[in-house]
């Protein structure tokens, strides 16, 4: 908002009342990662001593917690099936969603539009609403208690969100661009392929990004349809199954959840730019 | 699909004729429309317009897990409407889904404006605001309810150094108000980027000359921020603000793995009250009834979107 020219103090002081003002939003967004981050790397001791300064680790950093996390709990099991269960179900929906977004965004035939509201109302259907009779669903098709039960019913949120991303970007594509592949003898579903989803590989990628963190991140449909430890994921595990008892391990319950962040942390640094954009084109649920 | 084409390309090969007929229809516009929409609408009967019809049927039956109930008509709801804990919650929904929304409304507004600055590392910094919105939201509330621990709370340990708060400091998650505060804190933490993200990208958009020409009228900042940036942002605004109230309104994962509704029921939301009678409980009749509630504000929630947001 800075408009016409302004003298270097002004320019100064405008930077430093920007960033006082920033810091505290940063610092809230950020502490309880770095919360998080220490606690699994303290001991137990330190930990539960009423004295000792919570910011800090000050009697050395040990690596416990994250050794008992690998080898005396399910933990890498946890993160293998979230790792096939979004891939899974990414996979899936980004097909069943390329062929509708294009049917959708670029053919005319009776009735696409109504087809288009359908999709958006499912778009906006929380979860939250339809868990109960899914799990019975799920327990009829003989697929409860399985990552299956996971796999079969991710589409359900990530289809209709993927559908819509990407007739926005179907509907860029010049229109001429596609009349000229099918007046050269292209066929409809080559024109699909060889001509408009090269054009399209940044909602794709898009598309790739968020169904991975939302499968992954699902935490409604994996907390009520699967029950037995071996088949959970890596979110419920860690939120559950870490807890014995009543009592809860920090150190390790903390550890769990910076592993099983981790890829999505990665991921997230890598790709910024298309979150960003894909939030904004689609403004996803959360 | 492709295997589709092949199988009438072998079977073309021995009927030249059918081959080709065969491929005109799959040609035409509205034949290949709607076979590309198919494999989704069959989804979404399946998996999610036929759960949603037997959310109805389970709500009218006295359906626990394991036994299929007979039909009993409003009597769930009767129940529930008497149910001092339903009605808890009905309350308990109205008051985090309001003040969380505003919260995020008007914090979201104020860093988006900070965020569209010219400001040194400005990718970095929108990367680390959007952090608690892409992170599992279990996990990090995880982390959130070790900082609200009832000894161990580094939220009190500071509050007490800096002379806030009287030793031990509030019990966040044990007592009624403050756990309310608590869930309604965690919310705003997770919902506050997207919400900055949204209003920062409508402001992107805002022509400058606009700013000008209000400077030029001599329009203070306030007056610029009242009669540019707030009108131009209202459709930007009101889509973000009905998603928003959507999805607190029937959130399910913060107050799950933070209070699990509790104290003493207080914290209790749609979500997590069905939860606890549909399948802890196994009630699914009623689980199913309470769970239903969501739907006349989804519905009417939807129904503006159709109406006046998606037109412009």
């Amino acid at each position: 908002m800075i408009v016409g020219v302004r003298s270097r103090g002004q320019r100064i002081r405008s930077s430093v009342f920007g960033w006082m003002n920033v810091l505290p939003y940063v610092f809230f967004a950020l502490f309880p990662f770095y919360y998080m981050i220490i606690t699994s790397l303290k001991k137990d001791t330190e930990l539960y001593n009423l004295k000792a300064a919570p910011f800090l680790i000050q009697t050395g950093v040990i690596t416990d917690h994250y050794w008992y996390l690998f080898f005396k709990t399910e933990f890498l099991t946890w993160m293998k099936n979230s790792l096939i269960i979004s891939v899974t179900a990414t996979a899936i929906s980004l097909v069943i969603s390329i062929l509708a977004g294009y049917s959708l965004a670029r053919l005319r035939f009776p009735g696409v539009s109504s087809f288009g509201t359908a999709v958006f109302i499912t778009y906006l259907v929380p979860p939250t609403l339809l868990f109960l009779p899914l799990s019975q669903v799920v327990v009829w098709l003989g697929i409860s208690d399985t990552i299956w039960a996971l796999i079969v019913t991710y589409p359900t949120f990530l289809v209709p969100f993927s559908t819509w991303l990407l007739m926005g970007y179907f509907r860029t594509i010049p229109k001429e661009v596609e009349e000229c592949a099918l007046v050269d003898g292209a066929s409809r579903m080559q024109t699909l392929t060889r001509i408009v989803l090269p054009m399209a590989i940044p909602g794709i990628v898009c598309v790739i990004l968020f169904g991975f963190t939302l499968t992954w991140n699902e935490f409604t449909y994996a907390l009520t349809f699967v029950s037995q430890s071996a088949n959970k994921t890596a979110v419920v595990g860690v939120t559950a199954d870490l807890i014995r008892g009543d009592i809860y391990y920090w150190g390790s319950l903390m550890a769990g959840a910076v592993v099983a962040s981790l890829p999505i942390v990665v991921i997230y640094v890598w790709f910024l730019d298309y979150y960003v954009s894909g939030l904004t084109a689609g403004a996803v649920k959360g | 699909m492709a295997v589709g084409t092949r199988v009438l390309e072998t079977v073309g090969r021995a009927r030249p004729g059918r081959l080709a007929r065969a491929r005109e229809w799959w040609e035409q516009e509205h034949v290949f429309g709607y076979s590309l929409i198919v494999p989704a609408l069959a989804l979404i009967a399946g998996l999610v317009a036929y759960p949603f019809a037997m959310a109805i049927y389970f709500s009218l039956s006295d359906y626990w897990v394991g036994s299929p109930g007979s039909f009993v008509g409003l009597q769930n709801f009767r129940d529930i409407l008497g149910n001092e804990i339903f009605r808890q919650t009905v309350s308990n929904s109205f008051v985090f889904t309001i003040i969380a929304v505003i919260l995020k409304a008007v914090l979201g507004i104020w860093l988006a404006m900070l965020l569209f600055r010219p400001l040194r590392f400005k990718r970095l910094i929108r990367g680390a605001v959007l952090l608690p919105w892409v992170i599992p939201t279990a996990l990090s509330v995880l982390a959130w309810r070790w900082m609200f621990d009832s000894l161990y709370s580094v939220v009190n340990w500071t509050g007490i150094r800096l002379g806030l708060m009287n030793p031990p400091g509030p019990n966040w998650l044990g007592m009624a108000d403050y756990a309310m505060s608590a869930v309604i804190a965690v919310n705003v933490w997770r919902g506050l980027p997207f919400f900055a993200i949204i209003v920062l990208a409508g402001l992107v958009s805002i022509p400058r000359e606009y700013y000008e020409a209000a400077e030029v009228d001599g329009a203070s900042s306030w007056g610029r921020f009242r009669h540019v940036t707030l009108p131009l942002l209202k459709p930007v605004l009101a889509v973000v603000i009905l998603f928003s109230t959507i999805f607190t309104f029937s959130d399910f994962n913060i107050v799950q793995v933070l209070t699990a509704g509790g104290p003493v029921n207080t914290t209790h939301l749609f979500a997590t009250f069905a939860y606890q009678m549909g399948l802890t409980g196994g009630n699914l009749g009623q689980g199913a009834a309470v769970s239903l509630f969501l739907f006349p504000l989804l519905a009417a929630i939807v129904f503006i979107q159709l109406r006046y947001i998606r037109k412009e």
